[in-house]
């Protein structure tokens, strides 16, 4: 599976008789135990074992409602509701997932923004990085599609405008339209098909992610300094080290997901969606999910249709372009004086993109949303490119262990035993 | 570097300053409804439980008032003798679902018939279907009460709905807010505002014209007598408001007492948790030298 040597050593006869046909506790050994990380991770670093964790959470607790709930469009929203009322934690099944799937999306963000940040997505991770946009990318769609399965007003509506952007595709538009309605319209095959997708892609994800923690585990990771792993003093062995740090920051984010289980179980949500979905009442403003929003206010900054929808697309896909867009041969930008203040503005800009999705599209919110959006590429298209052909970059540190000692102090104690890294000290 | 901090800062002026044009808070004129003033509820906040006896006023209000019109057809009658609920004994609750006639069937004969309720039926609702409440009540039939307190708000803004997250200064009780103002709000309409046939002028419905006429007035419900034979609470269209609306909050999130008290326990036990985990890093840490603390600790040092 990759160039490291397994240093995975079986003890007992059944072991050994088992890793000789399937070495399969060597690779997981390998992976998450002797697997050599950047002794300077911060706290940004935890975030991709949060993910794995609601990752697990959405999964589990989504096949406990798959197992109450009804797809149809007249018994979609009574079977939430009984499983609210009736069924027993019900309740907590139901405010965990739709929180989980917020909660899912704060810490992607998190993981996308550090990724930004420390250039993580330059060469060697490229294929590592563009396995996270897929990852991300069948994350928007199993959100939106669960976000339909309760058939309040906001689920259908919602359905109904994605599903009309879809038409707005030229050629096969309008066949991929009725292929997801199972009809004419957005109804009751709707939900069904739905349901049945939103069931398949969190598999799709899970796969997805054994390919990114596969090119992790070839790379090695990035760190906040953005140089390479040279000594076994720069890296310390996954388990204990990384290990605990993931499990104290998981935990301490769970609390914020407790929070809103049981103190704000609702406020991420909308209240228009505990009316039950009628095909002949529009809402006011019918508003996406938060997590959406600022792709939702790029899609509305431009009055064509199509316009609106190539904008919202490329807005994710340009994404996977940033390890060639980007020019600049320094990772992080802790030594990028110029790239790191456009960074802060890139972030303000999303910030504020997502709070002009929830607002009407009328008059100044518009233009705002016109300009943040010209913004969001220009930090792609103009600011990648030249900011590191013309920045001076300040001095990268001699090492990670200098990183994070100063220069020509020890430190006591290897990082890693000898010989447990491989890889990662030749690559990137 | 100072160049772009300008850049960066003009940039962000732009973009601020031209938002305030669209910003002002013009709610009142654009035909929202005002903001619902904010009540004290027993249930609100972490430590926050119904109050029984609100809860059994509401509920009288409902039945004696709303029922006439307002269907909830997600709660059964055993759902008030439940705990977190309104405490009703399973006598009584058996006792009020006998006094509704529900239809069942079809019987053996193949006919439906009537009988009385039971604990485990749905309350009854006053209109056979959607069609027949829509019909009298000017062609829209008044929504159902089961969710009604969740399916309800009204925007709040920046910066407040911040607030409304956090501990402490968290607010999650904007239905019942604004079901207890609607119900507060009927008032004579503005000079020059035109009230067509069928509508009310409500200072807090989103447009102000309202199909439901003033539905409850004072001293129209009689509330369970103390000692000295006085109502126990005023007999005011404040205060039925704030009951039906508490009841309405239960009907619509029947377990949310218990869902408070279990997430104390599990967010106390996170803290515990965590807190053991951050000295279990921190010894295993120890072994190599410590952790870097710090987000960016390069940007820091001074060496």
């Amino acid at each position: 599976m990759s160039a490291h040597g397994n240093t995975y050593v079986p003890k007992s006869r059944l072991a050994k008789w088992f890793e000789s046909r399937l070495p399969l506790v060597g690779l997981v050994h390998s992976s998450f135990v002797s697997f050599p990380v950047p002794r300077n991770l911060n706290y940004f670093w935890t975030f991709g074992a949060i993910l794995i964790a609601f990752l697990g959470i959405q999964i589990i607790t989504g096949v406990w409602l798959a197992m109450h709930y009804q797809p149809s469009a007249t018994e979609a929203f009574d079977s939430v509701e009984h499983i609210m009322r009736d069924v027993n934690y019900g309740w907590l099944l139901r405010y965990a997932h739709a929180n989980g799937a917020s909660m899912f999306f704060v810490a992607v963000y998190v993981h996308i923004f550090r990724n930004l940040y420390y250039g993580s997505y330059k060469a060697p991770r490229e294929v590592l990085y563009i396995l996270g946009v897929v990852i991300y990318l069948l994350m928007m769609a199993t959100a939106f599609l669960g976000y339909t399965l309760p058939w309040g007003q906001m689920s259908f509506w919602g359905a109904t405008v994605i599903t009309n952007i879809l038409a707005a595709i030229p050629v096969v538009g309008d066949t991929i339209q009725s292929l997801l309605w199972g009809g004419y319209s957005v109804g009751s095959p709707t939900v069904n098909r739905f349901f049945s997708l939103h069931f398949l892609l969190p598999w799709m994800i899970a796969g997805v992610v054994v390919l990114h923690v596969w090119a992790l585990h070839v790379t090695g990771q990035n760190n906040p300094a953005g140089i390479p792993i040279k000594s076994s003093k720069d890296a310390v062995p996954f388990t204990p080290y990384a290990t605990v740090k993931d499990v104290f920051a998981t935990v301490v984010f769970m609390i914020l997901f407790a929070w809103f289980i049981f103190y704000q179980p609702n406020y991420l949500g909308h209240a228009d969606n505990y009316i039950p979905a009628n095909p002949a009442v529009t809402p006011a403003h019918i508003v996406p999910e938060w997590y959406f929003l600022p792709f939702y206010a790029i899609l509305r900054a431009v009055p064509s249709k199509l316009g609106g929808v190539i904008l919202m697309f490329s807005a994710v896909i340009i994404l996977a372009l940033a390890p060639w867009l980007d020019t600049s041969r320094v990772r992080s930008a802790n030594y990028r004086p110029i790239y790191r203040q456009f960074f802060w503005v890139f972030v303000a800009v999303c910030f504020l993109l997502g709070w002009l999705g929830a607002k009407p599209p009328e008059g100044g919110y518009v233009i705002a949303a016109q300009i943040c959006t010209a913004y969001y590429f220009a930090h792609f298209l103009i600011v990648m490119p030249l900011c590191g052909l013309f920045e001076t970059p300040t001095k990268l540190p001699g090492s990670i262990l200098e990183s994070v000692t100063g220069p020509g102090k020890q430190v006591s104690g290897a990082g890693i035993p000898a010989g447990a890294a491989a890889a990662p000290h030749t690559k990137g | 570097m100072r160049a772009t901090s300008l850049i960066a800062a003009a940039l962000a002026a732009a973009l601020i300053g031209l938002s305030p044009a669209t910003l002002s808070p013009a709610r009142a004129e654009d035909g929202h409804g005002s903001q619902p003033p904010r009540q004290k509820w027993s249930y609100a906040g972490v430590f926050g439980r119904f109050d029984q006896a609100q809860l059994q006023r509401g509920f009288q209000v409902y039945k004696e008032v709303c029922s006439a019109c307002h269907s909830m057809r997600l709660v059964s009658f055993r759902n008030l003798a439940e705990e977190g609920g309104p405490g009703y004994s399973a006598a009584q609750v058996k006792a009020l679902a006998a006094t509704y006639q529900v239809k069942d069937g079809p019987n053996d004969s193949g006919e439906m018939f009537e009988r009385p309720g039971r604990p485990a039926d749905r309350f009854t609702a006053p209109f056979p279907n959607d069609q027949a409440a829509a019909a009298p009540n000017g062609g829209k039939a008044p929504p159902d009460f089961s969710v009604l307190a969740k399916a309800r708000t009204f925007e709040r803004g920046f910066p407040w709905f911040v607030f409304d997250a956090l501990p402490f200064t968290g607010y999650s009780e904007q239905g019942v807010d604004y079901i207890h103002a609607l119900l507060v709000g009927y008032e004579d309409p503005p000079k020059g505002t035109e009230v067509p046939d069928g509508t009310h002028y409500n200072q807090y419905f989103p447009g102000h014209l309202i199909a439901m006429p003033k539905p409850i007035s004072d001293g129209q419900v009689t509330y369970p007598k103390n000692d000295k034979g006085e109502p126990v609470v005023p007999e005011t269209v404040d205060q039925y408001s704030k009951d039906v609306a508490a009841f309405m909050a239960w009907a619509a999130e029947p377990h949310m007492m218990a869902r408070k008290a279990l997430g104390l326990r599990v967010i106390l036990f996170l803290i515990v948790l965590s807190g053991l985990l951050y000295y279990v890093k921190k010894k295993i840490w120890a072994d190599i030298g410590g952790e870097v603390h710090g987000l960016q600790p390069e940007l820091h040092k001074t060496s």
